[in-house]
């Protein structure tokens, strides 16, 4: 069935195939009368029995016949002999049409609608499928009809799972069987159903793949399942807390002034931010409980922070006034968070939130000097001073050992990782050792020692010269490697710690010249308020909605070449200073690889505004970065060295920016 | 045979060739001769078919392996008025007999007809092998049907049988295997089809790119070339013995008798390769015939009947028809052969049965020229082509549970220290209607230097698999069996040993031998041997050329049963 050359056709099967298809049109005009006219004769049906021999794949015949059922049947319920010999008729049609061409979907799918109905013995059904698996035991319709018959007779799962380790030590190569195994394990794990306790039968399961990837590295079939046995051990269904803004005992504005976590707002709230490994649902003023002594915050509103409107995210933001207490009087209030005491937190797939956490952190309200911050425009070029933060904590992560159980999943990834050295020198076994070491970084107690990120970054470094028509996927990983590697300790975060000296020593992240081309490890960072990605290899923000408290953000000298790639920043109301300059924004108005809209027309988000009355021409032009910028509240914005830059631009932001000062180093106003 | 009224008279009395002995050797040359229009006389001096090839039942075994050492019935007066008449003699092939029965309900009127006990065994054949390619060409393969020996192992001493990963789906299953064992040995086997296929592409089209083992390593000993795969030693020894059935210790140079080579190494296992999936219904490489080895033979020697061969069976030839010598060059011809009968046949060519020679007294007084006609009927010493051990054991139950026809090899020192060569043992069951259902045959094999050697070697190899042989009066004691593993050893019902002298076929113009059967696992060589033979004789011309595939309209329902289908 597979690898079998295509073979030209003679002049003699041509002329055969040709009156075939003379005799098939005739058919086919009949049959469309017949339909048309909703002829249910016997005549008629047998007709369509003829074509469907001739052509399983003619659908519309599948559908009439269901009609033709339906119609002989209505009203003749009772009569369990003719529901019977009616039915039966049918699933002798199917089986010859699958003679005929056995991955029909049509044939296959009529077969189905037969069973459902109830009146067949499906205990031939499996029989017919030990015949057609026999011809060929990769064919994934048969698969998928198995499944379903399964699922019709009861039949046991753990009979359908020998059946697919009988099928595997048949022919390992045959990722309809390792599919169907994860599939029916999926299901077992889930339950932790008896002798299915992830920790005892997920090692077991890496054993038998091996054999498969051992024997054979060049097969796919067993990489595929032990990159799904990687994620069974990685990830748990359940969704977890990763880190929190502000997180456990920390201190709002310090009276010590930890420039770290001071926080200025000029809203008077500051937003309480929590960070899960999987997007979830359900986050709300009764799902997570927030006493403190700030008045004013008893019906918190949580905001998913999504990109797509909907609302499930792994990012959710609220933010506590802290203003309607009693202002310029500076004040502890203790504020704790309790998430997963009461119901609601609801994974994407249906998991409740099940591990109750709380931390507790103290704010200091009070009032700053307030500079004219207004008239001061951001250099990125100086002003930086390296900021020592060895003495400080930057750990803001929630511990996950209490979470997930970690001790066995540490282990089978020690294990791979010892095992799948030996196999490192083809482009799989570096990627699989890259992934398993990444793996073995996530759930590491002490998040990094002993983990080697230098490994790690080094095979994609090899992957990417090896292999270079996935290079951007290798550069991807590597640039999630790095910044891992980044913050996983205080020592090598603060690396690229600095304070601003012209924005009150505020502290600055600069991640500028890495050459990433993602952003990653963002619930490390969010904490950071200026953050610098210049001269990297970015081409979406992605990721950077998370941080809620980023006010300025320097982006220049990226990939960026849309200002759709930039819609991630709506989420980021804190925002005032942005630096998109020498970018490729404008080659492509849309961002293809997200989006799939071509016109501000058929953009739902579309309302109409003041903006879009004035000047109807220019918002149809620069709808994409209208949609962005209208959403910011920047003070200053540097665009200069992108196609769509010029006059007419720049005449163009003011107008939906109305609070910028400050456009390509240019005071607007003053 | 004195019972038997007496034959009459044949006619006609002249033929292109008269072959005796139906062994394996000479039914390809009869069937190959007379499908090119040669008329053809085969005779065998014994009631059945196959001759050293043969499956009999045990009584019949039991007196062939010891006949056979009998001279010949006395001669009739050889009053031959226009030729000289040599007398010939039989040598035995066998030696060192020795039959024991350990339960006589074995040899019981309700048993004996269900044996079929091979002569030459343990002997299978490889799906994509040369007598197969024959059997098609030849349209024999209508009168055979094969089974799938369903197994193979390689054992030790500890009594352990690991199975021979001789496939992908035999590695990824295999536990013995530790997992950069399994990706070693998968890679070899994948550099080894590479090569085969870059060779096979290469003799169409020139592709110097493809993945091809060096002309230097083709050159090198196998052993030397899977040691710098590198294969571990374990891995090496299963490819060696398990798969590319070498015989000698190929460690041990000075001592290994046939130390083979890289180009004959792949060969061999392109062999295996193509072997597995040749025919949808063979599971694995090797295929045994229903009813025994004597089934090949005799399929032979139908297709020569069906084209014109006259066979007479039960006749043996006393003595050789020569030219009188005169003072005429051209003297000392072959003519014909005398029957046992005392009737004279004529024919141009003779082929003979391995076992007859001439005495030397009847040589002695013979001229130069007639020396030279019978030169390759004059007995050479027989140590000089080897010897080959055979060992026959009845069983009641099975080497390996759940398995009823399977190939175990003893690679060279796996047993004892001073093993020379790789002992073969393979098992039948009732399945092949060799014996009755609840037993089983093991044939065992090994090359050897003399007699007592070969014989020590299958003696251990048979007590690493059966249980040590109870005397009969002392069985009922020994009910308390405490020992678990050899409890459920099988036992021995009867067993016969033997030392079978290998002779190799020769061509000698009119007059020439076919070839004993050899002590490999396969008939490749015997068949190569046979086709040389032909070719020499008819003047290389092409065997079976005109041969059209055979029709094969009756296609019938068998039940795991193999049918070769070209």
């Amino acid at each position: 069935m597979h690898g079998r050359p295509r073979k030209a056709y003679k002049p003699e099967e041509e002329a055969a195939s040709a009156s075939k298809a003379v005799k098939l049109r005739s058919l086919q005009t009949q049959f469309m009368s017949n339909h048309h006219h909703k002829i249910y004769t016997k005549e008629a049906i047998d007709l369509s029995t003829k074509l469907l021999e001739i052509n399983p794949e003619a659908y519309t015949a599948w559908n009439y016949r269901k009609l033709a059922v339906e119609d002989t049947l209505s009203g003749e319920e009772s009569n369990q002999d003719l529901v019977k010999s009616i039915l039966d008729e049918e699933l002798k049609v199917v089986e010859s049409a699958l003679r005929q061409n056995f991955k029909s979907y049509g044939a296959w799918h009529h077969r189905k609608w037969v069973l459902s109905k109830g009146h067949s013995s499906v205990g031939n059904e499996l029989r017919l499928l030990d015949k057609f698996q026999s011809l060929d035991s990769r064919n994934f319709h048969a698969w998928n009809y198995r499944r379903f018959v399964v699922e019709l007779t009861n039949r046991s799962k753990e009979d359908e799972l020998k059946y697919t380790e009988d099928m595997i030590s048949k022919d390992f190569s045959n990722y309809s069987a390792w599919h169907n195994r994860s599939v029916l394990l999926s299901s077992f794990l889930a339950r932790k159903a008896e002798g299915f306790m992830p920790n005892e039968k997920i090692p077991e399961e890496y054993k038998l793949v091996h054999d498969a990837i051992f024997t054979d590295e060049d097969d796919q079939s067993g990489w595929f399942y032990h990159l799904w046995l990687l994620d069974q051990t990685v990830n748990v269904e359940t969704p977890l807390l990763t880190s929190s803004w502000p997180s456990h005992a920390r201190c709002l504005n310090d009276s010590s002034s930890s420039k770290l976590t001071t926080f200025c707002s000029e809203s008077g709230s500051f937003p309480l931010i929590l960070y899960f490994d999987q997007a979830v649902g359900g986050v709300s003023s009764s799902s997570v409980a927030v006493d403190s002594e700030l008045r004013g915050n008893e019906d918190l509103v949580w905001e998913p922070v999504s990109n797509k409107n909907s609302q499930v995210a792994s990012v959710w933001v609220a933010r506590l006034n802290y203003m309607s207490s009693e202002p310029c009087f500076p004040k502890e209030y203790k504020v704790k968070v309790r998430i997963g005491n009461s119901p609601g937190i609801v994974s994407s797939r249906g998991c409740n939130f099940s591990t109750p956490y709380e931390f507790v952190f103290t704010a200091h309200v009070h009032d700053t000097v307030r500079e004219d911050s207004q008239e001061v425009i951001v250099s990125w070029t100086d002003g930086f001073d390296i900021w020592d933060a060895q003495s400080k904590d930057l750990n803001f992560l929630v511990n996950l050992d209490q979470q997930m159980g970690l001790k066995w999943r540490q282990v089978a990834i020690e294990e791979e990782i010892e095992l799948f050295r030996a196999l490192s020198d083809s482009k799989i076994g570096k990627l699989t050792l890259a992934r398993l070491l990444m793996a073995k970084a996530m759930i590491s107690e002490s998040g990094v020692k002993g983990v080697h990120y230098e490994e790690i970054l080094e095979l994609y470094s090899d992957l990417m010269v090896l292999d270079s028509s996935h290079y951007r996927y290798y550069k991807d990983e590597h640039s999630v490697a790095l910044l891992h590697k980044v913050t996983s300790s205080t020592a090598s975060l603060s690396r690229h710690l600095f304070q601003y000296r012209d924005m009150n020593n505020s502290i600055c992240l600069r991640l500028n010249n890495l050459s990433l081309s993602r952003i990653a490890s963002v619930e490390k960072l969010l904490f950071v308020q200026m953050l610098d990605l210049s001269h990297n290899e970015l081409h979406s923000t992605e990721g950077l909605e998370a941080m809620q408290l980023l006010s300025c953000l320097n982006l220049s000298h990226n990939r960026i070449r849309s200002f759709s790639a930039l819609d991630s920043l709506r989420h980021l109301k804190q925002l005032r200073v942005l630096d998109v300059s020498h970018n490729n924004i404008g080659e492509h108005s849309v961002d293809t690889t997200r989006y799939l809209c071509s016109s501000p027309l058929s953009n739902s988000e579309w309302t109409e505004d003041e903006v879009g009355r004035q000047m109807p021409s220019l918002v149809t032009k620069y709808w994409d970065a209208y949609f962005v910028l209208r959403e910011l509240n920047l003070k200053q914005l540097d665009i200069l060295g992108n196609v769509i830059a010029g006059d007419e631009f720049s005449s163009f932001v003011p107008q939906v920016v109305p609070k910028l000062v400050w456009l390509d180093g240019q005071k607007l106003r003053s | 045979m004195s019972d038997l009224p007496p034959y009459p008279p044949l006619d006609p009395t002249t033929y292109d060739l008269i072959i005796v002995g139906t062994g394996v050797s000479e039914s390809i040359l009869s069937a190959a001769a007379s499908s090119s229009g040669t008329s053809v006389l085969h005779l065998d001096p014994n009631p059945f078919y196959g001759s050293h090839s043969a499956s009999l039942s045990l009584p019949d075994l039991t007196s062939f392996l010891h006949s056979n050492s009998l001279s010949p019935p006395p001669p009739p007066p050889s009053d031959t008025p226009d030729f000289l008449s040599v007398d010939l003699a039989t040598r035995s092939l066998y030696s060192s007999v020795e039959i024991a029965t350990f339960d006589s309900s074995i040899l019981d009127e309700r048993h004996s007809r269900k044996f079929n006990v091979d002569l030459c065994g343990p002997r299978v054949l490889f799906c994509a092998d040369e007598s197969i390619n024959l059997m098609l060409k030849s349209g024999s393969n209508n009168y055979v049907e094969f089974k799938s020996v369903d197994a193979s192992f390689v054992g030790d001493s500890s009594g352990e049988l690991r199975s021979v990963p001789d496939s992908r789906a035999a590695i990824f299953k295999d536990k013995s295997l530790g997992l950069m064992e399994k990706k070693q040995l998968m890679k070899f086997f994948k550099l080894v089809q590479a090569h085969l296929a870059a060779a096979a592409a290469s003799s169409t089209e020139s592709d110097e790119g493809a993945v091809k083992i060096a002309e230097e390593d083709m050159e090198s000993p196998f052993v030397d070339f899977l040691a710098k795969m590198p294969l571990p030693p374990k891995i090496k020894s299963i490819i060696l013995y398990g798969i590319a059935m070498v015989d000698y210790d190929q460690d041990n140079v000075e001592a290994c008798g046939d130390l083979l080579k890289t180009r004959e190494g792949i060969a061999r296992l392109a062999l295996y390769i193509t072997s597995i999936g040749r025919f949808s219904n063979a599971l694995g490489a090797l295929i045994y015939p229903i009813y025994g080895q004597g089934e090949l033979p005799q399929a032979f020697c139908r297709r020569a009947a069906v084209k014109g061969c006259i066979y007479v069976l039960r006749m043996p030839i006393t003595a050789l028809l020569l030219d009188k010598a005169s003072e005429l060059i051209e003297t000392g011809g072959y003519k014909g052969v005398r029957l046992a009968t005392g009737q004279e046949i004529f024919s141009q060519k003779l082929i003979l049965d391995p076992c007859i020679t001439v005495g030397s007294e009847s040589m002695s007084s013979l001229t130069d020229q007639q020396k030279e006609t019978l030169r390759v009927l004059v007995p050479k010493s027989i140590s000089s082509e080897g010897k080959i051990a055979r060992g026959i054991c009845i069983i009641r139950g099975s080497v390996k549970a759940d398995i009823s026809n399977a190939l175990v090899v003893y690679p060279p020192k796996s047993l004892f220290p001073e093993q020379l060569a790789a002992i073969r043992v393979l098992q039948l069951g009732s399945g092949l209607a060799v014996c009755p259902a609840d037993m089983h045959v093991l044939y065992f094999s090994t090359v050897c230097e003399n007699d007592d050697q070969g014989k020590a070697a299958l003696l251990s190899a048979m007590s690493t698999l059966i249980k040590p042989q109870v005397p009969e009066n002392l069985q009922s004691d020994s009910a308390v069996e405490n020992d678990t593993a050899e409890a459920a050893k099988p036992v021995v019902l009867w067993r016969a040993l033997y030392v079978q002298a290998m002779v190799k076929g020769e061509f000698g113009g009119s007059i020439s031998s076919a070839a004993s059967p050899d002590g490999n696992l396969s008939y490749n060589e015997l068949v190569e041997s046979a086709v040389k033979l032909y070719e020499q004789l008819m003047g290389s011309e092409e065997l079976f050329k005109e041969e059209t595939s055979p029709d094969n309209t009756t296609e019938e329902e068998n039940d795991g049963g193999v049918e070769i289908e070209a």
